[in-house]
């Protein structure tokens, strides 16, 4: 009981994970119907430039934190303006493509300033279990997952009241629902659409921390967006609530399936177990769990 | 002579101009040319009526003045909009929204999953007022629209399609507008309601002086509230006149109102107006 208590807790933890990403991918799909592709490079850069900042300048981590923050609106703003704003009103299709050329972009770019070696970089939190819990309970939890749980947790609130309270936020709300009736109410879309983009390079620099923190700065953070996938099928691709329980249920299932499972099929089923989940449940509600409902009357 | 004879164009509506649109053309895709030359004019605080069948033109000549063709592949080519004797035809929505011009779209496009409230309150995006302004305003909107303080809280999706109309005008009001285009307020709606809506349109444009470019199919009703109409028939204006004028005109009457003995024709076929525009060709 206790095994299956602490696999389920460092699942549900690493899960959360997951769910920064995801929520990248929604911010920028809720708000503007495209599914950007590129989240998982955005990444990888943000934690990229942040090391890259750090080793070079050796400044205060807050000023890092803030030029690296600076960085991707910089580049979220360009993304909006060179690659999507020309290709508004063409099909979905057009614009997804765009988004893989991106990626390919922005990896390139990320190493072609920063180098390609792998990079350690470090919060200041270890990842090793937290005492009280061990002798109490004798479970063991990361104490860096601990951590990270609780910087998503803060992320997702700010984000909240962001959404529901203010007058940009609602504005956000409206331009996802129906783009034509908020401009005609002069909600400007293109300002609109540059703030989308700095919050989903705000998400993405606290992923990337946290997961360069984790793993290493290194290319392989691109294929974490990857596993993003398998949670917005099954969060729903328009629902914030979605990435983040979505995250949390990819995140244990993994683990347990790795722990109780791997013995009898044979190991390494961490790394596609998401992905049979997300197939089979896309077969019995492709909208997700928390897909937004389509509300039919008029 | 008939009754088209005080529905000459050379009319126009009294009073000073707020809104010119003077003779524009519109091409969809840049191919498609949709208004063939359209003129009108909207005098401060008055009603004036857009009507038309089916695809005559009425919305896109409101989107060419709200600047909201861009976004569906369409641009004026030729022709000129003037709000207060400036022209218009470059600012965007946002600029325009600000100058005090919004339009209601046709098919009211509420955000569906914003509550009632925070759909009035997009409709303040573009002003710089404060909180308690704001929320005076909200009242405001509430004293026009009791049922909506009702369902402040409900998910616009969700409510009636009366109240969604409701709400849709609302939220324009809630830019401060002195013109709103009101594109089909009685869409869909029961009689009743189309009724309701209306007696706010005349309550708001007599309390407040707002003034409605109003899009309408539904001739009869349209009349009776606006003060001058145009007829609008394949991307031309055909006939204009007092809103009083046009309800007695016989043409209008036949084929609008569907008051003739021999029932609904095509507009086309009614003996004045082939005359009429033998005269105007
Ligand atoms: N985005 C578009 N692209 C191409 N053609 C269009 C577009 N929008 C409208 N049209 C065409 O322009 C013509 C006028 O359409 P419009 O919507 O202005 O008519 P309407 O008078 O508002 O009609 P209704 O009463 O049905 O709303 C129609 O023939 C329509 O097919
Ligand atoms: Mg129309």
């Amino acid at each position: 009981m206790q095994f299956f208590l602490e696999v389920l807790i460092g699942g549900l933890l690493a899960g959360v994970m997951y769910s920064l990403v995801a929520l990248g991918f929604v911010l920028i799909y809720k708000a503007s119907g495209v599914f950007n592709f590129a989240q998982g490079a955005m990444v990888f850069f943000a934690a990229l430039t942040f090391v890259g900042l750090q080793e070079k300048f050796g400044l205060p981590f807050g000023v890092t934190l803030a030029l690296s923050l600076a960085a991707m609106v910089v580049l979220g703003v360009l993304t909006e303006r060179i690659v999507l704003r020309p290709l508004v009103n063409q099909p979905q299709i057009t614009l997804f493509m765009a988004t893989i050329g991106l990626t390919f972009f922005i990896e390139g770019l990320a190493q072609l300033i920063w180098g390609t070696e792998v990079r350690r970089l470090d919060l200041g939190i270890q990842d090793e279990p937290i005492e009280a819990l061990m002798e109490r309970f004798n479970i063991l939890v990361s104490r860096f997952d601990v951590a990270a749980a609780l910087v998503a947790g803060v992320l997702v609130a700010v984000l909240a009241v962001f959404f529901n309270k203010t007058r940009i936020g609602r504005a956000l709300r409206a331009v996802a629902d129906d783009h034509q009736a908020a401009m005609a109410v002069g909600i400007p879309l293109k300002q609109i659409w540059a703030i989308v983009w700095s919050v989903a390079g705000f998400v993405a620099l606290v992923a990337g921390l946290l997961w360069g923190a984790r793993n290493g700065v290194q290319f392989a953070l691109t294929f974490v967006a990857l596993k993003a996938l398998p949670v917005l099928i099954l969060g729903g691709f328009e629902s914030i609530l979605g990435a983040i329980v979505g995250g949390l249920i990819i995140g244990a299932s993994e683990k347990l399936a790795e722990v109780y499972l791997g013995p009898m099929i044979g190991g390494g089923i961490e790394g596609w177990f998401a992905y049979i989940m997300a197939l089979l449940f896309l077969l019995v509600r492709p909208e997700g769990l928390f897909g937004e409902k389509h509300i039919d009357r008029v | 002579m008939t009754a088209s004879a005080a529905a000459s164009p050379a009319t126009s509506p009294q009073g000073e101009v707020l809104l010119a649109v003077n003779n524009i053309e519109v091409i969809y895709d840049h191919v498609i040319l949709v208004l063939k030359g359209v003129s009108l004019a909207l005098p401060r605080g008055r009603i004036v009526a857009l009507l038309g069948g089916n695809g005559a033109g009425k919305t896109t000549t409101l989107k060419a003045v709200s600047n909201l063709l861009a976004s569906e592949r369409g641009e004026v080519t030729k022709g000129s909009i003037e709000f207060k004797g400036e022209r218009i035809d470059r600012l965007n929505p946002s600029e325009l929204v600000k100058r005090g011009v919004v339009q209601v779209m046709e098919g009211r496009h509420c955000f569906q999953h914003l509550t009632v409230e925070e759909n009035l309150l997009t409709g303040a995006f573009t002003r710089s007022a404060s909180r308690g302004e704001i929320k005076a305003d909200l009242e405001r909107v509430y004293a026009f629209f009791p049922r909506l303080k009702v369902r402040r809280a409900s998910q616009s999706g969700y409510t009636s399609g009366g109240e969604q109309q409701m709400t849709a005008i609302g939220r324009a009001l809630m830019a401060r507008p002195t013109t709103i285009l009101l594109d089909e307020p009685s869409m869909g709606l029961a009689p009743q309601v189309v009724e309701e809506i209306f007696e706010i349109v005349r309550d708001l444009n007599a309390r407040e002086g707002v003034s409605f470019l109003l899009a309408e199919q539904n001739t009869m009703v349209a009349l009776r509230y606006a003060d001058y109409g145009y007829i609008l028939e394949n991307g031309r204006i055909v006939m204009d006149g007092d809103a009083e004028s046009l309800r007695s005109n016989q043409d209008v009457k036949e084929f609008y109102l569907g008051l003739s003995s021999a029932g609904r024709k095509s507009f086309r076929d009614a003996k004045h107006y082939r005359r009429r525009k033998r005269w105007l060709a």
